[in-house]
């Protein structure tokens, strides 16, 4: 049996300081949990200067090379709208993109060197692929803590894994066990909110 | 980061694989272990300094983290460094000889090789040290491999009194794989033996052992020969086998599931008969290895007939994306059609930025508006002021050229440059790792060259590291603290050519090396702010922008700060005719930590604190 049927890849796309690694690593634990082989990659070197990060996670009975190859990602998790269009190509034709859409303009385009893509959410569409789009800062404002945009878009992709919802909402919960029952609470909202904001198409 | 240490033994963890490295030199009985920061090596002492029972240190360059692992090496204890691959340059001149001395209790040297470059100023195939130094080479692919194979470099480094390098890339360095961790075993230093013969390496005694490292490269293949690093893997197809290695092995068995595969773990010296054996069992043998042809090129020399870089890239990491293609060529069998989705979609490229209130916007944004000089540059975050929009670096090296460099341009300089200004720019961790013997080849040789010593108190492009400077070592605890100005002065420059000043003024800043670049004579300018990723950063109160003021001339955006941002663009037609683009902006608040940089060269005032029923909790105005 090849790689490609029973390995299921992810690509976590976004920019430096976004929470990209740490939510790549939750759903890595989550696939643990379930007995999967895991690997996970990213190039980590300056990440955190707000450049270009993605994440590769790939998952299943045995996993060989930790790279994901273009045209063979099931889900692209966009952290950022041109971020999302810029890895696009990783999708497989039955793949889907669920999109934070939000627009982070960096410096180059801000000089007036280079221009932002005037609707990132309508390229990838047009490329062929299923795209789900949301706001995940204004979810996460309307609870009341813009840091749980992260718990946003772990919930946006807990229903297109191959393991049940709750397996990740455990592993989101058993992060924050020690910051108390309130945090906890807040974050499972949070989940429950990104879940939402998939599975009724809402397009922001 | 945090799982590593406590787990015990028989945890599966998903580990990186710097963190499984330092797992196992742990479990070793490792007792000491020293490294300076470099991607993507760097994680590896981070996560050993949380264990207990064993010395850890950031030395101040590799070379000395190498010396300090023979001297424990020399006292029995078993011994660690760690480098990326530029710092073994470094350091090969402790290596170069320490392949004469053998060592006695176990040494490693981990070193990290950017394959592909995400974060060095060049690529370099690591492996060729094992040639030159005559030293063994382990290759692992994962994180379980760099952990077994961590211990089995041990073993194999006292069984023949050799140092061992364990080659690791980025894709073994950061990629998260799951590991079985196991005890640490206590090893008991041997005590140090006085043997002048074998550890005073003067001509007389280093003839002497030189024949004793030919004799170890016997045995070294012997053992390579017999070693269960190296695995055969059978295959099904038999029209192409591969011998691959690191990484590249997982990438050959994702892109060629059914050939035969000969992985080599320990990969120098070569098993070259069992390879031999391998490639009469095979129609065509493909070397696939990252970076240089080593392994080909000594098959070749073997007389054993193989592809490999006629075939794959010379750079770069060979993803089964890279492979396939280049094998099924070498095959006859043409391109496989192209997916027509797999096509990346042009967007703008996003590079990595310096932060809102690094120390550093400051300075490139003064260098971008000053004429007629020449920046030499040096490597760390300050890098990144040879980008848009300072682009007000124009030399780097290596760590610490930017003084020779500076130096040879004012030497070196003719009729077209004379009128201009030579500045070497360099940061503080930078400056002891090797700056230090540039100054004063600088003030030796009476260089007319004016230093800026970006003093952020930490090593910052690899995360915030501590530094002889700030106080505070590898635990963050208390450490002694050298003056850099006083190390300045000590190393020949004038006290009244040495400014500290702060880099958030900007005025100051500008006037200050107006000066001093005017000046025949070496002077040495500190600029002195912390950087902003460290505890010593303390926000201040952050800024808006007032649209009915701001006239969008853009000058604020000149200061390269991410959380500006350009909310309008706009033209006008001046009385002159002339044609003006303008910008308005504002500011992101949340992201902005009012170093007021960018307020400074706004003329209509436009730039204002926010009102205080909209400043985070967390920031307090000093």
């Amino acid at each position: 049996m090849s790689q490609e049927d029973n390995i299921t890849n992810i690509l976590v796309c976004g920019i430096g300081g976004q929470g990209v690694m740490t939510a790549t690593e939750i759903l890595a634990e989550a696939a643990i949990s379930q007995g999967h082989d895991v690997k996970k990659t990213e190039v980590a070197g300056m990440a955190q200067r707000g450049g270009v990060v993605t994440s590769h996670l790939r998952f299943g009975p045995k996993v060989l090379s930790p790279q994901i190859a273009p045209g063979t990602v099931q889900v692209l998790l966009g952290f950022e709208g041109a971020e999302a269009l810029r890895w696009a190509h990783y999708l497989r034709p039955d793949g889907i993109a669920l999109v934070n859409n939000a627009k982070l303009v960096p410096p180059v385009v801000e000089l007036g060197l280079f221009e932002y893509p005037a609707d990132p959410i309508g390229a990838i569409r047009a490329a062929g692929h299923h795209v789900v789009a949301f706001d995940a800062l204004t979810i996460a404002r309307e609870l009341g803590e813009i840091r749980l945009g992260n718990t946003v878009m772990l919930g946006a992709i807990a229903d297109h894994l191959p393991f049940p919802p709750d397996v990740l909402l455990d592993c989101v919960v058993k992060r924050f066990a020690r910051k108390g029952e309130a945090v906890v609470e807040l974050n499972r909202r949070a989940f429950a909110a990104g879940r939402a904001a998939v599975t009724s198409g809402v397009c922001a | 980061m945090a799982a590593v240490m406590p787990a015990p033994a028989a945890s599966r963890l998903l580990l990186s694989g710097n963190e499984a490295v330092a797992r196992a030199v742990w479990e070793s009985g490792c007792k000491v272990a020293a490294a300076y920061p470099g991607t993507p090596s760097t994680e590896i002492l981070e996560v050993l300094a949380a264990f207990p029972g064993l010395h850890t240190e950031w030395s101040v360059n590799e070379k000395v983290s190498m010396e300090v692992a023979l001297g424990a090496s020399m006292a029995g204890a078993r011994a660690f460094c760690a480098m990326k691959h530029v710092g073994l340059n470094v350091a090969s001149d402790c290596l170069m000889t320490m392949t004469l001395t053998g060592v006695k209790g176990g040494l490693v040297i981990a070193v990290a090789d950017d394959v592909g470059m995400s974060s060095s100023q060049n690529e370099q195939d690591s492996r060729y040290w094992g040639r030159f130094a005559h030293v063994p080479i382990l290759e692992p692919a994962d994180s379980q491999e760099a952990y077994a194979m961590t211990l089995a470099a041990y073993e194999l480094s006292e069984k023949h009194q050799v140092p061992v390098l364990l080659r690791l890339t980025t894709r073994i360095c950061h990629v998260k794989s799951l590991v079985v961790a196991g005890e640490r075993v206590a090893h008991e230093p041997a005590g140090f033996e006085k043997d002048p013969q074998r550890w005073v390496m003067v001509p007389a005694h280093a003839k002497g052992r030189i024949p004793v490292m030919f004799a170890r490269d016997k045995a070294l293949a012997a053992e390579s020969e017999a070693s269960p690093l190296n695995i055969v893997e059978a295959g099904g197809d038999r029209a192409i086998g591969f011998v691959a290695s690191g990484p590249a092995w997982m990438h050959v068995k994702e892109a060629f599931p059914n050939a035969p595969v000969l992985k080599l773990g320990f990969s120098h010296p070569l098993p070259l008969e069992r390879i031999r054996a391998f490639a009469a069992g095979v129609d065509k043998l493909v070397v696939v290895e990252e970076v240089e042809p080593l392994v080909e090129t000594e098959l070749k020399a073997a007389g054993i007939a193989c592809h490999g870089k006629d075939a794959l890239p010379m750079m770069g990491e060979l993803a089964p994306q890279v492979l396939k293609p280049a094998v099924d060529h070498l095959l006859g069998k043409g391109p496989a059609p192209a997916r027509p989705e797999a096509k990346p979609q042009p967007v703008f490229p996003r590079p990595p930025t310096l932060c809102a209130s690094c120390p550093h916007l400051g300075i490139y944004y003064t260098l971008s508006q000053i004429k007629n000089i020449i920046v030499s540059g040096d490597i760390g975050c300050y890098t990144l002021g040879a980008g848009h929009p300072w682009n007000a670096l124009d030399t780097t090296i290596c760590m610490g050229a930017t003084m020779g460099v500076a130096l040879g341009i004012d030497k070196g300089r003719g009729e077209a440059d004379k009128n201009k200004r030579v500045l070497a720019v360099i940061g503080d961790s930078t400056f002891m790792h090797m700056g230090m013997q540039g100054l004063l080849d600088i003030t030796y040789n009476k260089g007319n060259v004016t230093v800026l010593l970006l003093d952020n108190n930490t090593v910052g492009m690899t995360g915030g590291q501590n530094t002889p400077a700030n106080g505070r070592d590898i635990h963050g605890m208390s450490a002694p603290q050298v003056d850099l100005v006083k190390v300045v002065e000590a190393l020949g420059v004038k006290p009244e050519r040495i400014k500290v000043i702060d880099p958030y003024e900007l005025p100051v800043l500008f006037k200050t090396i107006r000066e001093e670049i005017k000046i025949d004579e070496p002077s040495v300018i500190v600029a002195r702010r912390p950087c902003v990723l460290i505890e010593d950063f303390k926000p201040f109160r952050p800024y808006c922008v007032d649209e009915d003021k701001c006239t969008g001339c853009g000058n604020c955006i000149e200061v390269g700060c991410p959380a500006i941002h350009v909310s309008k663009r706009d033209k006008v037609v001046k009385p002159s005719g002339k044609e003006v683009e303008l910008a308005f902006v504002n500011i992101d608040s949340q992201a902005c930590t009012g170093c007021g940089l960018c307020l400074q060269p706004c003329a209509p005032d436009a730039i204002q604190h926010v009102p205080l029923t909209g400043v985070p909790i967390h920031v307090v105005k000093s």
